[in-house]
């Protein structure tokens, strides 16, 4: 981001916030935030050492074209779409473990053999590659390494890769829109904040007590702004 | 305000504080990591605020006919008494907390809950205190969310009452992570420890930094105060964690974990490596931080504590910093400086 385009931001995030109060964004800021947004896909923030790494771990490719639709299938068994969401092939979890091989390479090893495992093991039981066993069987032999508490000693490795590709699945899958949006993640909104909600206090048998609520929640201070006199004391 | 009086130097590697002949300092010597050229800038008092360690490496690497051992380190005391804050930590599941209603919490968390040191001493067995900060909530989701459902979704019951089975996958692995979001909390502690002579950095004659300049290594022990306190700490937040229906994760860190103390440097606090004082034999600094042995030489960062509170170092930094200002203009109005 050049110096112009950031006092831009800068410029649109006040104006912005200030107009939300009374009138809401204007749709001047929101052309805004998108322009530079999109000029700044993927290195928003980011320093040029910063952009290199990110362009250079973008181009390389770490996985197989067998290995990473095998980690599309997987990761589509660990989250699958369903009917509240969809699953880890539309948030593009493969992609983010992909990127996650190159940003954390400690990853690559245990990735790589734990998938050559899956396929050995796929070859003994059934006699083919996981990518060409059936569903069932698939299914069957994920069985045997998706349950840590309850597993035949020989599984020990398999179970180690799988929880591994659980974390992995889960995480990309909760920090893409699709899952932000499943788990209903509010973080911070514009305007005030006011606690926690009444009904919830409720629910888990709580109550705020009258002195917090006078002290912390002053309505008759919102939107007041800070004022400072030539020496620079807080009026 | 009068504006223009600063030239700020960006992308500046400082290497070493300059000498003249009578042993006061002319200025520093600066890589551009730009350009990979070194500069000279003069200057009639040098100022270091360059973080105690950082600082401890300019004047020890700054070596003279008049100061043989490092700038101002006639008391050999530049890097000792290296100290950090004590930190420890542990976290629990809050079954009340699953699968609970959503709303903003981004602002209700960290920080926001903190408990100041609280007990005597003198029931204790270990000196100084620790203070405590809370952490969990829905916060945003981050890389980890949703790590650990080998361990963490036993903690989920269905409608009969039965836990779900650890690890899985599926739909209900999804919702599991749903309700386990902002179910855990953390608690961690940081302490003050007490500063050791033993305890210190200095050159590494082996190694230097991509600019040429020697880099530091360190020598730092926990003593038997820290690990006492790190103890008392995992007492007390199991005890909170309990209390509050949680139930803590992991093993309780005992004594072959140091009870679950991070390594010195690990919180952040490093201090004391030019301590002040008023026994230039004893110290580096006196106590408006300036060098004992050469009167045109400050240091502004934590280098100066001869000890610190269980809290950051940054406020307390600022204030004597300005206490400093203060003296260096007082001085030069006088034409001392």
């Amino acid at each position: 981001m050049n110096r112009r385009e950031h006092l831009k931001l800068l410029l649109a995030g006040s104006v912005g916030a200030g107009l939300f109060l009374a009138t809401g964004c204007s749709t001047k800021d929101e052309e805004i935030s998108r322009e530079i947004l999109a000029q700044n896909e993927l290195s928003y923030g980011r320093t040029d050492e910063e952009k290199q790494r990110d362009a250079r771990l973008i181009e390389e490719r770490f996985f197989t074209d067998i290995e990473f639709e095998m980690v599309r299938v997987l990761t589509e068994i660990i989250i699958p779409s369903d009917e509240e969401s969809g699953g880890a092939l539309d948030a593009g979890v493969p992609d983010f473990i992909e990127f996650m091989m190159k940003d954390q390479p400690q990853l690559q090893l245990v990735t790589r053999g734990g998938l050559m495992w899956l396929n050995s093991q796929c070859n003994t039981r059934f006699g083919s590659q996981f990518l060409d066993c059936s569903e069932y069987q698939r299914l069957e032999m994920i069985d045997e390494i998706a349950w840590p508490d309850e597993f035949a000693p020989e599984m020990q490795y398999g179970v180690r890769f799988f929880n591994r590709m659980r974390d992995l699945t889960a995480t990309g899958f909760f920090t893409s829109q699709i899952g932000i949006e499943y788990l209903d993640y509010r973080g911070n909104r514009p305007g005030f904040w006011d606690g926690v909600p009444e009904d919830v206090l409720e629910k888990h048998g709580l109550e705020y007590d009258q002195k917090t609520l006078d002290e912390c929640i002053r309505e008759e201070d919102r939107n007041r702004i800070a004022v400072w006199d030539e020496n620079m004391n807080l009026l | 305000m009068k504006r223009g009086n600063v030239d700020l130097y960006t992308n500046a590697m400082v290497r070493e504080v300059t000498t003249d002949g009578d042993g006061l300092a002319t200025g520093v010597v600066y890589v551009n990591t730009l350009d990979m050229q070194e500069y000279h800038i003069l200057g009639r008092t040098v100022v270091l605020g360059a973080s105690a360690c950082e600082t401890a490496r300019l004047l020890l690497n700054s070596k003279s006919n008049w100061y043989p051992d490092g700038l101002a380190n006639g008391s050999g005391l530049i890097g000792r008494y290296l100290h950090d804050s004590t930190g420890a930590g542990r976290s629990a599941i809050v079954p009340a907390l699953i699968d609970r209603d959503r709303y903003n919490e981004d602002g209700a968390r960290g920080i926001h809950v903190y408990s100041p040191w609280w007990l005597d001493n003198s029931q204790l067995d270990f000196p100084r205190g620790y203070h405590l900060e809370f952490g969990g909530g829905m916060g945003m989701p981050l890389y980890g969310v949703g790590f650990g459902m080998d361990s963490m979704r036993q903690h989920i019951t269905d409608e009969f009452g039965n836990p779900s089975k650890n690890g899985g996958y599926g739909t209900g692995l999804k919702k599991d992570i749903y309700k386990l979001y902002g179910s855990t909390i953390g608690v961690v502690g940081r302490g003050e420890s007490i500063p050791q002579y033993s305890n210190y950095c200095e050159i590494d004659p082996d190694t230097v930094d991509k600019y040429g300049i020697p880099v530091l290594r360190f020598h730092y022990q926990w003593t038997e105060h820290e690990l006492k306190q790190a103890r008392h700490m995992q007492e007390t937040f199991e005890e909170l964690l309990t209390s509050l229906g949680g139930i803590p994760l992991g093993e309780k860190p005992g004594a072959d974990s140091q009870y679950g103390l991070e390594a010195p440097g690990r919180i952040i606090h490093e201090v004391g490596t030019t301590r002040m004082g008023d026994d230039p034999g004893s110290s580096v600094l006196n106590k408006y931080a300036q060098a004992h042995e050469c009167k045109n030489l400050f240091v502004v960062d934590a280098g100066q504590f001869v000890s610190q509170a269980d809290k950051n170092p940054t406020w307390t930094i600022m204030a004597l910093s300005w206490r400093t200002s203060d003296y260096i203009l007082d001085q030069m109005k006088q034409g001392n400086l």
